[in-house]
């Protein structure tokens, strides 16, 4: 079992501990966390699921694939470290990885 | 809403588990109490043709929540328990039984399920549908290396579980009565670049093919569907995908209008203000489609109108007027679609449809109505968010996959 904590956007963290291969997202849904909506359960297709990774575990991750970096082009709140969760697939390498969700947007889509 | 108030949701699926989290994360103080036909608590059907069928997601990944969500939240699960009727004077559901439970407010997600067509043979053993969690199980059993599946309709599901079953090592042949795939709800492009691609990984692909009915073996185990221009496929299994129906009835016989669906307003109540309808189940005006009424059957449509209903339930902001999305996973091919075509009158292709990468956009006047995408994440965002925005485009720039989507504004 590997570690991961979410640090949500009112920042209470929480640690859980999942199996190696479990995503991100995951360990998010099967543990309740709060923010992680992953509207789509992890197909690449909606980013609901967007993280901030603690930049000290960047290197360490799968590189991105370009549909990731598609989806994220079009999300205001980008950063540098921000990824999809369920890109990222745990492993021993991953353990004590740390991220920080963000609050539930209200609809990006439509204008005031 | 008080703590002696009682909610109950019926359908234990995807709209009926995302409205009993959601109204007790927006703080619903009472009891709720969600009913569903099926033995599982609510899972997502999406992967149940594609990665849940092929083998690479497991059960635990289709759950909506780990099983002692709802406990802790105090949310009462009754499951393997169908509702027979409502009584809408006395607020109370009837379970069959005979139970009755009385109810505050009544929330039907009862979703849909395959359509049947009337088919020699269609009661065969190997032939199957797909909708639930059953059903994929049982489908499994019948995909395997080897085997040939047929495919009978050629919508989403049948493509999706024609691509699981050639990742699995089998061999599938889709029949489709229209002269293309995907007729009633996809581009001609897109069509025509789907059939391309699952023929090029060994799909076999027949359109304007009518099936007169399906051959069985000595055992009683489908070996071939006969078509009605006297062709004759073989095969090891065959699914009946040929669309669905809303599982309506409760509300029908209850009294609430029912038109292809159940008729709610903008906040997915019916026209009784005690019960509302949300998810596939439901006929749904769409504020940015002139509040024409849809029923629309996707995972998107069924987290927002839980959201509608939960705003209106407890007394918050109604949320804003939703572009409905839809995805789809086709070996290593991503679909996604916004929005609606009704009343386009053109359409543009941008990106190279034999590349792989490419977007097709349904315009009226210069507004995109809508837009299916192929493994292109930045067109379909920025295509929904036109949509929402109501932007208007230059469609010589939209063409040009040379100019950046941000530029495409007239
Ligand atoms: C194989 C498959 C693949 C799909 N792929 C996609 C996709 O890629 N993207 C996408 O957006 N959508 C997809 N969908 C559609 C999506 O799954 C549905 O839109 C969604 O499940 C709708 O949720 P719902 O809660 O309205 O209905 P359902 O999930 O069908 O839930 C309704 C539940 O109510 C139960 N019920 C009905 N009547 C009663 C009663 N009287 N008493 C008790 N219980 C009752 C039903 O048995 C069912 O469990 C797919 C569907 C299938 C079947």
């Amino acid at each position: 079992m590997v570690k991961v904590t979410y640090i949500d956007s009112s920042g209470v963290s929480r640690t859980i501990e999942v199996a190696p291969g479990v995503s991100v997202m995951q360990g998010a849904k099967q543990n309740d966390i709060p923010e992680i909506t992953a509207d789509c359960g992890g197909l690449r297709t909606c980013s609901s699921c967007h993280v901030y990774v603690d930049p000290q575990w960047m290197d360490k991750l799968q590189p991105m694939h370009k549909i990731e970096n598609g989806l994220l082009a079009f999300k205001e709140t980008r950063q540098p470290n921000s990824r999809l969760s369920c890109q990222i697939l745990m492993t021993e390498d991953l353990d004590g990885l740390v991220v920080r969700t963000l609050p539930p947007e209200p609809d990006e889509d439509a204008n005031d | 809403m008080s703590e002696s108030q009682r909610i109950i949701v019926v359908g234990a699926g995807h709209a009926g588990g995302t409205v009993v989290a959601q109204l007790r994360q927006a703080g619903f103080p009472g009891e709720i109490i969600l009913f569903g036909d099926e033995p599982f608590a609510p899972y997502q059907r999406p992967p149940l043709s594609k990665a849940y069928l092929a083998g690479k997601e497991g059960v635990e990944e289709l759950k909506l929540r780990p099983d002692a969500f709802y406990e802790n939240k105090g949310i009462t699960l009754r499951l393997a328990v169908t509702v027979e009727a409502i009584d809408r004077e006395k607020k109370l559901i009837r379970l069959k039984g005979g139970e009755e439970v009385s109810y505050d407010i009544l929330i039907l997600a009862t979703g849909s399920r395959p359509r049947r067509i009337n088919l020699p043979g269609i009661a065969l053993k190997g032939v199957y549908e797909l909708r639930t969690l059953a059903d994929a199980d049982g489908l499994k059993s019948a995909i395997q290396p080897g085997k040939r599946i047929a495919l009978i309709g050629g919508g989403y599901i049948g493509l999706e579980v024609a691509a699981s079953a050639v990742i699995l090592g089998g061999t599938a042949v889709v029949i489709e009565s229209q002269p293309r795939v995907l007729a009633r709800v996809a581009s001609a492009p897109l069509s025509e670049y789907l059939e391309g691609y699952h023929r090029s990984k060994g799909v076999e692909i027949l359109t304007n093919s009518q099936v007169q009915g399906l051959e069985a073996g000595k055992d009683g185990q489908v070996i071939g569907v006969k078509l009605t221009d006297g062709r004759y496929i073989p095969c090891d299994a065959a699914v009946v995908c040929v669309g669905g129906v809303t599982s309506d009835e409760l509300a029908r016989a209850a009294g609430l209008s029912c038109d292809g669906g159940v008729v709610v307003d903008i906040d997915a109540r019916t026209a009784d203000p005690a019960i509302f309808a949300i998810g596939d189940v439901t006929l749904r005006p769409l504020p940015l489609y002139d509040n024409q009424m849809f029923n629309l059957v996707s995972v998107p449509n069924a987290l927002e109108q839980a959201k509608q209903a939960t705003a209106a339930i407890l007394g918050k902001p109604r949320p804003k007027p939703e572009v409905p999305w839809f995805w789809s996973h086709q070996f290593d091919v991503s679909l996604q679609i916004a929005g609606l075509p009704l009343g386009a009158d053109d359409i543009v292709v941008r990106g190279d449809t034999s590349g792989g990468e490419f977007a097709v956009f349904y315009l009226k006047d210069a507004r995109i109505l809508a837009v299916e995408t192929v493994n292109t994440p930045v067109e379909f965002m920025a295509g929904k968010q036109m949509i929402a925005r109501k932007t208007l485009v230059s469609r010589e720039r939209l063409r040009d996959p040379a100019v950046e989507m941000m530029d495409v504004a007239a």
